[in-house]
């Protein structure tokens, strides 16, 4: 320790105490919350279909992400389009994270949590509003939901509205499929829409 | 709030990483992204400045200050310069807070290494940092813990960037000539 190479190296060591650091973040996030500095919240929970990444604005759930998306990139994209003030802070997930895993279970059928679509605008966001309404363990074509969202011919607007669906699984465009019943595209993969379906279909 | 959260940092070389949108434009990356690249830095700077007791108060103190000021934050700033200024601040007001609070006749408590803050590796070091003078302390903080040039350590410490690194020097030889004698049976 008397040499200056040495004082130098131990000034400058880099990953000495990773404890104090993960009580340090977690120890942020609730004083962030508290004083209403984070804007988003964000956790990963492990699904039969995947590692899911939840994220929640003081309003409600903004965003639902399979790996496929890169999870990483979501959260840029989070950072970018909603707030930059975004930290891993699991416990405002938590009734997301309990409704989940009772649907996943086959003991929920509908989920009761508040929802934040600002990522979703005009007509997007009409049919999102919809999608709830195709009941559990059924499936809708295109065109019946673009009905069902006031517009009937604006099947290809469902699709793309389905396709960008900032809240899959919670937001059930999984039910919406083609007119002679093939999945057609989803935003998790189709084996993952194939698997919610599956589900809803032997609760 | 405090003028400096809104202080501009000019760009340098420890510029990080941000996202670039396709327009080209880059935007700030997730704040989640700065604490995990910059957490350990900034420990590592508030234990030298305001010693190992006092150092995951300040820690939490920067990173909410700074949280609160980043959405203005210009996206293509030195964020770890950034930080490391807060911390400074954040320092500058702990020491004046306890310079204003009443302390106690008899209850002065003895600095004692580690204490507090059981899993601080070299304490003895950061208890000898933190009892060099100020303008040595912040410029072996700022320049070989935050790695910062001198320039922007002068600039800190209000000072010329050839002050500042003889600051620094001063401050390595003083550290030298402590820890020597503490290691002497």
């Amino acid at each position: 320790m008397t040499t200056p190479e040495t004082i130098l190296a131990a000034l400058a060591a880099t990953s000495d105490d990773p404890d104090a650091i993960a009580r340090l973040q977690g120890r942020l996030a609730e004083q962030a919350a508290s004083e209403g500095l984070l804007d988003v919240a964000y956790r990963t929970i492990d699904t039969p279909v995947g590692s899911l990444l939840l994220a929640a604005t003081p309003a409600g759930i903004v965003r639902v992400a399979y790996p496929i998306e890169g999870h990483d990139q979501v959260l840029e994209s989070l950072a970018r389009r909603v707030s930059p003030r975004l930290l891993y802070a699991p416990a405002r997930l938590d009734p997301a994270v309990f409704q989940l895993e009772e649907y996943f279970d086959r003991r929920r059928r509908h989920f009761d949590l508040p929802l934040d679509l600002q990522l979703a605008g005009g007509f997007r966001r009409t049919v999102l509003d919809h999608l709830p309404e195709i009941a559990y363990g059924t499936t809708a074509s295109y065109a019946s939901v673009a009905a069902l969202a006031g517009n009937p011919k604006a099947f290809r607007a469902v699709a793309s509205a389905c396709a960008t669906n900032p809240l899959p699984v919670v937001v059930p465009c999984h039910r919406v499929v083609r007119r002679d019943g093939s999945l057609a595209g989803y935003v998790g993969g189709l084996e993952a829409k194939h698997a919610l379906l599956e589900l809803e279909a032997t609760s | 709030m405090a003028e400096y959260e809104h202080a501009e940092i000019s760009q340098g070389e420890g510029r990080l990483p941000t996202t670039t949108r396709p327009g080209g434009s880059v935007s700030l990356p997730p704040f989640e992204q700065v604490v995990a690249e910059h957490g350990q830095v900034v420990l590592r700077v508030c234990r030298a400045v305001v010693g190992p007791d006092d150092a995951q108060d300040a820690w939490s103190e920067t990173f909410l200050a700074a949280l609160r000021a980043y959405p203005r934050l210009r996206p293509d700033s030195d964020i770890r310069a950034w930080l490391v200024t807060i911390a400074h601040r954040k320092a500058i007001d702990r020491v004046r807070a306890r310079q204003r609070a009443p302390v106690p006749l008899d209850s002065v408590p003895e600095p004692v290494p580690g204490d507090g803050e059981p899993s601080v590796p070299n304490p003895q070091l950061w208890q000898a940092v933190a009892a060099l003078p100020p303008k040595q302390r912040g410029a072996v903080a700022y320049h070989y813990v935050a790695d910062l040039p001198y320039a922007q350590v002068g600039q800190l410490l209000g000072t010329s960037e050839a002050a500042a690194r003889r600051a620094a020097a001063d401050g390595i030889a003083s550290l030298r000539t402590t820890l020597g004698q503490e290691a002497r049976p």
